[in-house]
């Protein structure tokens, strides 16, 4: 069997080294080869990534082939409408043994995605039953989950083929912004265990940075243990996302947020990190700025090394288990009991107005940066969490919450140490 | 759709407040936008129903056939917002009595990140009464459509002010 993306990521990160990866994606074939060449040519230790666009994801197909037949351009790959042909030559630029490449979708319909993905062999994508529907349409959960077992057990058919397919969670990023991390932690390894029990035996746990360095080295120390505690498999690892919402708009702030993120996944142990890049905050990124930002991240990583433990028993693992834990009481069937934890309100995410989530919770910045809970509703946490006072919703006060991290990435501030020098900008030590 | 806050920030007019609609096109999953919008708008007096994330086009139209809504706000941010709003903009119109409900589309259009004057004009002429860039402050450019809109039936031509 070739060496597939887990193992690959297993083997090249972790203990202080990072594989980086871009959230890469555009229409054109062309860019979308040049890309995955130009990744995998990145001055650091990297992996491909294809994004599917929009209307793919949604399984409009023909608002993809409007759209390619009037020359408008797409957020995205649009895997399913180009020739498989097409696609081929696209990862013959770069695939292969030692440049392993994902598939980024959210999709809560990905049956077809990932028939695609199987007839090209390609080993490798992400999302989940819970994380790929709830912030992604409209679609019911029940159908979401039904959808996301029968598209495991075609993706464990490329196991027949000599690829070890592999599963990331997206469980751990939500909406992006203000869900404490104790949700997004249980969301991630409860999707993990999703797609072990439907035949994935590769899968990775995501955590997306949120609003405070300590408390997210807290988190994805309470990821790696219940991952530990609860797989029953080794072949795990963790991604981390650099930060899912409002991005700061200067280049600076960009850089400072991505090298925040890059010390967060080497402090913390994880072993891959999803790069962001200046033009995060307006438009799709060109390759140039996503190959900045992969170099960028890697070196950052390469001047951090792994922080103490911040302690097995912190409030984020003591949340995050209860959680998980009730969330399994449910039903042994996991799917299942994931639709009934929505029900029952012990899963609910803080501002999603899908509406199979009960939409009773409430996540806020406190006055240290850490995310904490405003309202816990029915989560089975609410022992453990605490009470804050809850304060009326504004628009200005959530857009306030909303831009906390570009308001102060943006701002020209001292840092604790000298920060590498930004790409394009002159100055020493940029290695 | 469940989930949307509740909020005390609009001073609702002693009539019955007029209805909103709030909504994103099929293919655009984003919703912080639209929490935002929802909670600017009831802020300016208004009863706002959200549609929510990748609404069908026809759902959109049947929605607002139903409500006979004040105003349509539509929002795109995920880069598809010139594509989805040319098609959604001409079945709106070509609904009967949506044919001169005014209808607002914001966010950030294409994945460029320019403003492409041409396609504004585009999707002004295909029937959007007002088109707002990206970098215009929403509370701003919806506060000034509004008023336009109580100082008499929209005539904006070209592109609506930024405020
Ligand atoms: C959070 C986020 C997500 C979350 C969304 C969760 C959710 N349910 O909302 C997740 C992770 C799921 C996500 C997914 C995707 N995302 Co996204 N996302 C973001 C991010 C980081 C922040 C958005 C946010 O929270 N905004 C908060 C709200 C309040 O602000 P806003 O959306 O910017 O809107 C403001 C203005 O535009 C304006 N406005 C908006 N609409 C309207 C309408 C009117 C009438 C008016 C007056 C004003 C107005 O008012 C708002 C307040 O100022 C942005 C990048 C960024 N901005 O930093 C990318 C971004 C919007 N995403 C992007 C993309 C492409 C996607 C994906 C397609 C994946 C991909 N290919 O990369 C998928 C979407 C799938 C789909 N079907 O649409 C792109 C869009 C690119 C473009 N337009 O050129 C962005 C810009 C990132 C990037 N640079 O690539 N995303």
């Amino acid at each position: 069997m070739s060496e597939g993306f887990g193992a690959f990521v297993r083997a090249h990160g972790g203990e202080g080294r990072l594989v980086v990866q871009p959230r890469m994606g555009f229409g054109d074939p062309h860019r979308m080869r040049e890309g995955l060449a130009a990744t995998r040519a990145a001055d650091a230790l990297t992996v491909g990534t294809i994004t599917l666009d929009a209307h793919t994801r949604v399984g409009h197909l023909q608002a993809v082939e409007r759209a390619l037949r009037d020359g408008s351009d797409l957020n995205g790959y649009p895997i399913v409408s180009h020739e498989e042909s097409v696609t081929r030559w696209v990862l013959s630029a770069a695939s292969g043994p030692g440049f392993p490449v994902q598939v980024r979708h959210g999709s809560a319909a990905p049956a077809d995605i990932f028939r695609t993905l199987t007839r090209l062999g390609l080993g490798a994508s992400e999302g989940g039953p819970v994380s790929y529907c709830l912030p992604y349409g409209r679609t019911p959960l029940a159908e979401s989950v039904r959808n996301w077992r029968e598209s495991c057990e075609v993706f464990a058919g490329l196991r027949e083929r000599g690829v070890e397919p592999h599963l990331e969670t997206f469980g751990g990023c939500m909406l992006g912004q203000l869900c404490p991390p104790s949700q997004l932690i249980a969301i991630s390894v409860l999707e993990a265990l999703f797609f072990i029990r439907h035949g994935v035996r590769s899968v990775s746990v995501s955590y997306a940075q949120q609003t405070h360095p300590g408390q997210d080295r807290e988190a994805v120390a309470a990821l790696r243990r219940l991952c530990g505690e609860l797989l029953p498999t080794d072949d795990w690892h963790v991604v981390v996302y650099a930060y899912m919402g409002l991005y700061p708009v200067t280049e600076h702030g960009a850089y400072r947020l991505l090298g925040q993120a890059a010390e967060l996944a080497v402090a913390s142990g994880a072993e891959r990190l999803i790069v962001k890049t200046v033009a995060e905050s307006r438009r799709i990124p060109t390759i140039e700025e996503n190959v900045a930002a992969l170099e960028y991240a890697d070196r950052t990583a390469a001047l951090t090394g792994r922080a103490p433990d911040p302690g097995a028993d912190t409030q984020t693992y003591r949340e995050a288990a209860a959680l998980t834990e009730a969330v399994l009481n449910l039903h042994p069937d996991i799917g299942e009991a994931l639709l009934r934890a929505f029900r029952a309100g012990y899963l609910d995410i803080p501002y999603c107005l899908h509406p199979d989530n009960r939409g009773e919770t409430r996540g806020r910045i406190g006055d240290d940066g850490r995310l904490l809970w405003e309202r816990t509703g029915a989560l089975p946490i609410g022992r453990i969490a605490g009470s804050h006072r809850a304060r009326p919703v504004t628009s200005a006060g959530l857009l306030e919450d909303l831009s906390y991290m570009r308001r102060r990435f943006d701002e020209v501030a001292v840092e604790h140490r000298t920060p590498l020098p930004v790409p394009g900008t002159r100055g020493t030590g940029a290695g | 759709m469940s989930g949307t806050p509740d909020t005390t920030g609009g001073r609702a007019p002693d009539h019955a407040p007029r209805t909103v609609v709030v909504t994103s096109m099929a293919s655009d999953a984003h919703t912080w936008n639209l929490v935002f919008l929802q909670l600017l708008i009831e802020e300016l007096g208004y009863r706002v129903v959200n549609l929510g994330p990748c609404v069908p086009d026809e759902v959109l139209v049947e929605e607002c056939r139903d409500l006979r809504p004040a105003m349509v706000v539509i929002s795109s941010v995920n880069g598809h917002g010139y594509q989805d709003g040319m098609r959604v903009i001409r079945r709106l119109r070509a609904a009967d009595p949506l044919a001169t409900t005014p209808v607002v589309v914001g966010g950030k259009l294409g994945v460029t990140g320019d403003e492409d004057s041409e396609r504004v004009a585009e999707l002004m002429a295909a029937g959007f009464d007002a088109v707002f860039d990206d970098g215009a402050d929403p509370a701003a450019a919806l506060r000034g459509f509004v008023h336009s809109l109580q100082a008499g039936p929209p005539a904006l031509a070209g592109r609506a002010p930024a405020g």
